[in-house]
């Protein structure tokens, strides 16, 4: 913002005085955590919330609690499961599809029901029986992800569950986390009506709904009865504004009208550190790639084409033009994560390599590969598209890789994505722009590295088949002891690397921007964040 | 006159059902799947099919039509897609807080738009007529978005004492309206009024000056009217046009503005539109849009029959 000819103080005196202008921060109580959300809407509110990971931060984990929960108390390593409502799970050694929950005893929901055996059971049937009458087709999408691989479950004791899968499946403690318990009381007391149910909610989590004003706010309190002392709130309310435009977050900021902004823009960086505002980065499970079509028409079929293009982008100058809020990929996960391995192939800037593998495979800057890509103007993770794929198309323009755009909006891009290559829409596209996220093995690595997870499977986009991956694929997803899993996964990953399955550019840093007197955050490395620890002033 | 009404009232229903048929077209013409921004990551193609069928997407588009109109007609506008709120419950409050701004917007811009084209229509010094024109040239190019911007830099960020986004906490509840309302209030309303304040300097002056130069005006001046006597002639000669500019400036304020509305973060429609074409939220689409359209022909309709009472000339045959 430009510096103004009027000095703040010669201002604020002259219309202060006048008691025009009362200030904002006046009217701000010590004990409210003022948020400003990407949103333009309240997520739903009724246990599966909508909009993505922003939905699950600011509703799900806040509301709610699952039976596993992400432990979010840590910035320096992967956020890893830990006991929600269940004591502890454990998967049948014989058929390694019956997995039997130990449910935490003393437990209420908002309302002063008690959580019981029966009251998952009835949450899972919210999700997955048609016939039950509590059964909500929006929820059941939401949850879409993490139901499919339920077959049966039934109540052993008050506090035993046993839930059946349909296949063996040792990812499905990273699904549970996803499954938030509502109260089956607060549903009857409001009718049996869900829209209802929206406006005043009742989970176990850490807040409670106060009110719900649609396209607006949300308001919440502290749980004073939260079953873990630890997480209960430090800040007595939380405040959830809708600001969908970064500008307006950052006024709101700036202003002392919010404590807290979900992605401040990039190019305010400076102004935001020079207001004395926090600004807390770091890594998390985000990938900002290229999703590759593998079909023999495609020049990516050849992987000296794919790994020219990996070595041909100038990640280092595109983290500047974010404003430094991103970091280089070295692949689908970020180096140091369990996941990771040890690829033999380094993706780093270097035309010169890059020139050297496309002139092997028959092109070169006089005779480029000429391919088209799928973007979006904006989304979900996609960070700045437009900007970030002008510069990588330069890039790879420099080494003989001419790109063309096929530009269109966010949820047409989604569409197209989860069509698969093959999409009639599709036809002619050789990548898709399409932002990633690996908090769970199915989504970040196997999901996507399978050839058996071509849409809607999973999400092998561009049809990607490699015997090698695929048997650690199928190896990782029975692999029930965590350490041995997490084994194969990096044998996988590095495998996905060094076949450079993608084209991986940038990590998201999940910049957000606090207020000088936020206190207590810890940024953890995942896409839900935990505010329970978070006091202003 | 009550013939002349309602004969156009009736002219406003194929208005109406023009307007939704060529937004209806619009919307679909558009790339992208509408219900996209529900589907899971993994939906099968057999879910796809069942959400497409609730919605009754999976029919051809002249009976998707036809279907809503009717249910319209029947006062049913639909489930919102996205929200599962019916949308009368979405479009309703959004109307009502695009209403509060959109009438304190206009009330600031007749007030300031009359009095500076009135007083440069009517003065004969140029530095006056100069200073308005200025104004005019100034409130209708400048980009209100813009304008929004650099209000909230000085008034909230560096000034801090004037909210920067979003309504006040009585929301939708106008009972409630207090003084912390009304300083949410003060910068959209502010934003929104330059665009139509700078039209209305520029027509009152041009229409003031216009009048002024007839021959009947000399004759007024000749039988020795006094000032006053002559003002008002001269306003009454010039309100019909400038009655329709007001007019169609109240109703393109109350369409909301999606530019204002969101660097305000204020939750009218012209925010509900922005959220309801990025999610290709139809049913909330075409639910705003019939409501904004049927506002936008009634208060054009409302300014036509002001017309005609004010110069009966005007009345339409």
């Amino acid at each position: 913002m430009t510096p103004l000819f009027l000095s703040r103080r010669s201002a604020l005196g002259g219309l202060t005085a006048a008691g025009l202008l009362p200030r904002v921060a006046a009217a701000q109580s010590a004990s409210v955590l003022r948020v400003g959300m990407t949103l333009a809407d309240i997520p739903l509110t009724t246990g599966q919330p909508s909009q993505g990971g922003e939905g699950q931060r600011f509703i799900g984990v806040t509301l709610y609690d699952a039976l596993i929960n992400w432990d979010l108390s840590r910035a320096d390593q992967a956020a890893k499961l830990q006991p929600g409502l269940a004591l502890s799970w454990e998967v049948d050694a014989a058929t390694k599809t019956i997995w039997t929950f130990k449910l935490r005893p003393g437990v209420t929901f908002h309302d002063g029901s008690k959580f019981t055996a029966d009251a998952v059971v009835w949450n899972l049937d919210k999700l997955l029986n048609r016939s039950s009458p509590q059964f909500d087709q929006a929820q059941a999408t939401q949850s879409g992800p993490w139901i499919g691989t339920i077959a049966s479950y039934r109540v052993m004791d008050e506090l035993t569950v046993q839930v059946v899968n349909k296949a063996p499946d040792a990812v499905f403690p990273y699904q549970a986390v996803n499954l938030y318990m509502s109260s089956p009381a607060r549903w009857k007391e409001m009718g049996g009506d869900w829209n209802k149910v929206a406006q005043q909610p009742s989970g176990t989590g850490p807040w409670v709904m106060e009110k719900v004003v649609p396209r607006e706010r949300a308001e919440l309190r502290r749980n004073t009865a939260y079953w873990d002392p630890k997480r209960v709130p430090k800040s007595e309310k939380l405040l959830l504004r809708c600001m969908p435009d970064s500008t307006t977050r950052l006024a709101a900021l700036l202003s002392g009208q919010v404590d807290w902004i979900e992605a401040p823009p990039p190019d305010a960086v400076p102004q935001i550190k020079s207001a004395g505002m926090q600004l807390i980065t770091n890594v998390y499970p985000h990938i900002w790639p290229y999703q590759l079509s593998f079909l023999p028409s495609s020049p990516f079929h050849d992987v000296r084409v794919r790994k020219a293009a990996n070595l041909a982008i100038d990640r280092d100058g595109l983290v500047k033009l974010l404003g430094g809020l991103a970091m280089p990929a070295k692949g689908m996960v970020t180096p140091g994560h369990p996941w990771f391995g040890k690829p033999s192939f380094d993706i780093k800037y270097d035309p010169d390599a890059a020139k050297a593998l496309l002139k092997d495979a028959g092109f070169s800057t006089a005779k480029p590969v000429k391919v088209k890509f799928l973007i979006s103007t904006s989304g979900s993770g996609q960070m700045q598209p437009l900007p970030m794929n002008e510069f990588i198309q330069e890039n790879l323009k420099e080494v003989g890789i001419d790109v063309t755009f096929d530009t269109m909006d966010w949820e047409a891009l989604r569409a197209r994505r989860r069509g698969g290559v093959e999409l009639p829409d599709n036809k002619g596209a050789d990548g898709i722009n399409n932002s990633w996220g690996f908090p769970d093995p199915d989504l970040g690595l196997i999901g996507t590295g399978w050839s058996q997870k071509r849409p809607p499977a999973g999400y092998n986009w561009g049809g990607f088949a490699d015997p090698i991956a695929d048997d650690f694929a199928s190896k990782a997803k029975l692999a029930f002891d965590p350490a041995e899993q997490d084994a194969l996964l990096a044998q996988l990953h590095t495998r996905m690397v060094d076949q450079a399955m993608w084209i991986w550019v940038v990590h998201d840093l999940n910049p957000r921007a606090l207020g000088p007197k936020v206190k207590g955050f810890v940024s953890a490395q995942s896409w839900l964040q935990d505010l329970t620890s978070v006091s202003v002033g | 006159m009550h013939l002349y009404i309602l004969r156009r009232l009736l002219y406003t229903l194929p208005i109406i059902i023009g307007v939704t048929i060529v937004c209806f077209s619009f919307i679909h013409l558009a790339p992208g799947d509408p219900i996209s921004a529900v589907l899971p990551e993994n939906a099968s193609a057999d879910l796809v099919a069942e959400i497409k069928a609730a919605y009754g997407l999976d029919q051809p588009l002249p009976v998707q039509y036809l279907k809503w109109l009717y249910h319209v007609a029947s006062g049913d506008f639909g489930t919102s897609i996205m929200t599962r709120r019916p949308v009368v419950s979405e479009v309703l409050p959004a109307v009502a807080n695009t209403a509060l701004l959109a009438i304190t917007a206009i009330t600031l811009s007749f007030t300031f738009g009359i009095t500076l084209g009135l007083a440069a229509g009517f003065s004969d010094r140029r530095v006056t007529d100069r200073s308005v024109t200025a104004f005019a040239v100034v409130g209708i190019s400048v980009p209100h978005y813009w304008l929004g911007m650099v209000l909230v830099v000085i008034f909230a960020v560096l000034l801090r004492g004037l909210p920067a986004t979003g309504m006040g906490p009585a929301g939708t509840h106008f009972w409630e309206f207090g003084f912390e309302d009304l300083r949410h209030l003060v910068l959209p309303a502010l934003t929104l009024a330059m665009i139509p304040s700078g039209v209305l300097a520029r027509s009152v002056r041009a229409m003031v000056a216009e009048v002024r130069r007839q021959e009947f005006v000399q004759t007024l001046k000749g039988k020795g009217l006094r000032r006053p006597r002559i003002f008002l002639h001269i306003v009454k000669n010039a309100a019909p046009p400038i009655l329709a500019i007001m007019g169609l400036q109240f109703a393109q304020l109350l369409g909301g503005s999606i530019l204002v509305e969101t660097v305000f973060a204020w939750p009218g429609t012209g925010f509900l539109l922005n959220a309801a074409i990025a999610t290709r939220d139809l049913p909330l689409l075409q639910g705003t849009v019939i409501v904004l359209a049927t506002f936008f022909v009634l208060t054009n309709l409302a300014v036509d029959i002001l017309q005609t009472a004010i110069d009966p000339r005007v009345r339409r045959t």
